[in-house]
């Protein structure tokens, strides 16, 4: 298949994490669309790594899923520590950043 | 032949970041986005990207889902009936507009793009690109750096993780609310406020232990 199908499919995908972002309120959720936008991200990466025939296309993309990783364990951290104060896992209610 | 996989991996991705997007439940979220991983992983393979789709299937659709699996379990009994109810119809409107502006503007730029390469196949490569061998050597040699660097960013992360999620007070400093098991061992009939509002039914005896009555 050439290279364009893949960057429609990553396209797609980007667009489905950012409807998922802007319409979803649940932390949770949120943080699973986020990984959705990342890996579209991947896929056009990879694709243009193979389009090139190089594989330093493929770091780039092995380090955004370290990335991704990070911000799963934060942001999995947040929620926990967010149900431990009794505090309303919803990002409309969770507004302030002081406490 | 590749194109029969390309599609079947390609609709799988699609429908499994739409299913994400859409199922209530968060649980079901997360199955979709496992869905979604494989199909990826499956997706690189034909890219001739075997260890970052091993990566792939090992870390994300391994280890990171875990972990979101686990934080739904502890997390989603608590979620409030409120958060079901969609966000408001014009939000939402909106937001759809905008996905559907983003794919089009991305689908343009893509196809509209002046590289010539990009409605092609890509080079022929020899077997060993994108191997664990050549993974390695890069990431060892032209990206000794960036390795490091990623390293110490999960080091940070897990660091960060932990003093997030960590208990505040004290042990059991949250747990004063918690339900005891003597309040279950109490014999029936002695006037506990549990049973002035029905909670135990004062004719049958109220025996979840074997001291329920005895003492």
């Amino acid at each position: 298949m050439s290279v364009d199908w893949y960057l429609v499919v990553s396209a797609l995908v980007f667009s489905a994490g950012a409807v998922g972002v802007l319409t979803r309120r649940n932390p949770l959720v949120i943080l699973l669309c986020l990984e959705l936008m990342l890996n579209a991200a991947n896929i056009a990466l990879i694709a243009f790594a193979r389009m090139w025939g190089n594989a330093e296309g493929q770091i780039f993309a092995i380090i955004v899923m370290v990335v991704a990783a990070c911000e799963v364990c934060i942001g999995l951290g947040l929620v926990v520590a967010i149900y431990r104060r009794r505090l309303p896992i919803d990002v409309d209610e969770i507004r302030e950043l002081h406490g | 032949m590749s194109e029969v996989f390309f599609f079947i991996a390609g609709i799988g991705a699609v429908c499994g970041a739409i299913g994400v997007v859409t199922v209530r439940n968060p649980f079901y979220a997360v199955l979709a986005l496992v869905f979604h991983l494989l199909s990826l992983a499956a997706l690189f393979l034909l890219l001739q990207a075997q260890f970052v789709a091993a990566a792939q299937v090992v870390v994300y659709a391994g280890a990171v889902m875990v972990l979101y699996v686990f934080v739904v379990a502890y997390v989603g009994a608590a979620e409030p009936a409120r958060l079901r109810a969609p966000v408001g119809r014009g939000q939402r409107a909106a937001a759809v507009l905008f996905g559907l502006a983003l794919f089009v503007e991305l689908a343009i730029a893509v196809l509209g793009s002046g590289l010539k390469a990009i409605s092609t196949d890509g080079p022929t490569v020899d077997a060993g690109f994108g191997s664990p061998a050549q993974i390695g050597e890069l990431l060892l040699t032209k990206f000794l750096l960036p390795f490091e660097v990623a390293s110490f960013l999960l080091l940070i992360a897990a660091v960060g993780a932990v003093v997030l999620a960590r208990r505040r007070g004290g042990i059991g400093a949250d747990e004063a609310d918690a339900v005891s098991v003597a309040d279950l061992r109490l014999p029936p009939g002695t006037g506990t406020m549990r049973e002035a509002v029905g909670g135990v039914s004062s004719h049958e005896p109220f025996e979840l232990g074997a001291g329920g009555g005895k003492q």
